[in-house]
């Protein structure tokens, strides 16, 4: 019995390998067929823009704490009217696991993940991109969100001007 | 022009093209197991170089010819560059005695469609079987890397062992064609062929070619997630092309020897013996793909007890009650 039982399951791995040959490849022929990934794909990485246009990015540097593989890297700045903003802002995507914490840890919904998944160079360099190559014009996933309007600065007026509000410190100084 | 010389360029001719042939026919061997092989894994296979990626072979080949020749600092150099020709040329060599037709009338000559039909034809074929083990263990020894090394103790030991049922299973076939000339085996064929009249034999056969040509569940020598590469691991550029097209000729001389001494050679309705030959060879490389994508490879205790305890006594039995019943059939005494 049992080896009748190992002839026949044999014999049906046979019929099935042979069934197989008849349907159709699984094989998506990339570069002549795209598949369009789902909404929700992580790949490239941009920085949107709030619905006024601006910038949304306030360089907390949250995002390069998250990272896993330490590749996006930028300088803080702030605008005359207490508007914080990244001086520069740099990802190396050629170190980038498109693990998409950055994107989960952004308190400002600046930082996304877009499906675009073709990005492979021959020159790691030039997987390099600047602030001025992940900037895109719109405010991409929640496009009514915008982080300065709940925390008001900047918007009514610049940071310590506001009725009972103190002038920022300066935390350089060693004055009382 | 004189007809002995007429003979002797007919048949350097024949060499040539058949030569050409066999090579080319190897080359797209790769092709089509690559394909079928892919289609039963769901994949699309080779489809870049050429239509269907047909020029795939072509593209390998000079592949190969333009990579470094790498030797091991402790190879043993003579044998180390002598192995890969051996393992080819044994293979190639078999050709020489396979018919592929009738004899056919040529510029006034009758011209045999076999280079060379020795009447020990068979076991020429067999001999050239055994001799391809050389280029295999040579290889893996002079290799001096462990993964050759053992990959050639189990090639060695592997394509001892079922030479023994390979040979038993052809012993009916001589017995009954009464000839060990492979042109006279197959006209011995012309009522039934042999693949009906011993199944047992035909099976048995089917099974030490797949471990002669050392392919799956067989392939021990060379299994990749073990072994790197087994016995040609250290070689590169055309001296592993080499191999892989020895590899693919043995398919294709097993097919051969599995046609002439099973399936009638060249004999068959309609179409022209060379063409008839060819489907059936065609027919056997296409069950060597599907045995390979079907079955996984077998453990090196299993492989020795099937052929000592399962392979080799069915094979025994098989021709003593084929010559029994040969002889009974004769009407006996």
């Amino acid at each position: 019995m049992k080896l009748w039982r190992s002839i026949r399951g044999t014999l049906d791995a046979f019929w099935i390998t042979l069934r197989t040959l008849f349907r159709r490849p699984a094989t998506i022929a990339w570069p002549e067929k795209r598949r369009a990934p789902a909404e929700r794909f992580r790949a490239r990485i941009v920085l949107t823009r709030d619905p006024q246009g601006k910038e949304r990015c306030v360089a907390c540097y949250l995002c390069s704490a998250a990272c896993p593989v330490s590749c996006i890297s930028m300088q803080s700045a702030e605008a005359p009217d207490g508007r914080r903003y990244a001086a520069w802002f740099r990802i190396n995507f050629a170190r980038c696991i498109f693990c998409g914490l950055c994107a989960e840890a952004c308190p400002t919904r600046a930082i996304q993940m877009t499906p675009d998944y073709e990005m492979c160079r021959r020159d790691p360099l030039s997987l390099l991109y600047e602030k001025e190559d992940l900037l895109i014009d719109g405010p991409g996933k929640d496009p009514h969100y915008d982080f300065y309007r709940h925390a008001g600065i900047g918007v009514a007026a610049p940071r310590g001007t506001l009725p009972g509000e103190r002038p920022p410190e300066d935390p350089g100084s060693l004055l009382p | 022009m004189s007809p002995a010389l007429l003979s002797a360029l007919l048949t350097t001719a024949h060499v040539a093209v058949l030569l050409g042939a066999v090579l080319t026919a190897a080359a797209y061997l790769v092709w089509f197991e690559r394909k079928l092989l892919a289609r039963m894994q769901l994949r699309l296979g080779p489809n870049r170089a050429g239509w269907a990626g047909l020029l795939q072979p072509l593209a390998d080949v000079i592949k190969l010819l333009c990579k470094e020749d790498v030797i091991p600092a402790a190879a043993d150099r003579t044998v180390y560059r002598l192995a890969p020709a051996l393992t080819a040329l044994s293979a190639i060599l078999a050709f020489a005695v396979i018919p592929l037709g009738e004899p056919v009338q040529l510029f006034g000559l009758e011209h045999q469609l076999v280079i060379s039909d020795l009447s020990v034809g068979a076991l020429f074929l067999l001999g050239l079987s055994s001799l391809s083990v050389y280029g295999v263990t040579l290889g893996g020894f002079a290799s001096s890397s462990k993964y050759a090394l053992l990959g050639a103790l189990r090639a060695l030991a592997q394509m001892i062992s079922y030479e023994l049922p390979l040979g038993l299973s052809l012993a009916p076939v001589f017995l009954l064609a009464g000839s060990l000339s492979l042109s006279d085996i197959v006209r011995a064929q012309a009522d039934f062929p042999f693949a009906v009249l011993c199944p047992v034999s035909f099976v048995l056969f089917v099974i030490g070619a797949l471990a002669e040509a050392r392919r799956t569940p067989f392939d021990l020598p060379e299994a990749e997630s073990e072994l790197v590469a087994g016995y040609h691991t250290e070689y590169s550029g055309m001296r592993f092309g080499l191999y892989f097209v020895g590899e693919y000729l043995n398919m294709l001389v097993l097919g051969s020897m599995g046609t002439v001494f099973f399936w009638g050679g060249w004999l068959g309705p309609g179409l022209p013996g060379p063409l008839w030959f060819a489907l059936k060879v065609g027919l056997f490389c296409f069950v060597f793909v599907w045995v390979r994508a079907t079955l996984p490879r077998l453990r090196y205790d299993q492989l020795m007890r099937l052929n000592w305890r399962w392979l080799l006594p069915l094979a025994l039995i098989n021709l003593v009650l084929t010559a029994a019943g040969a002889w009974l059939l004769r009407g006996g005494v």
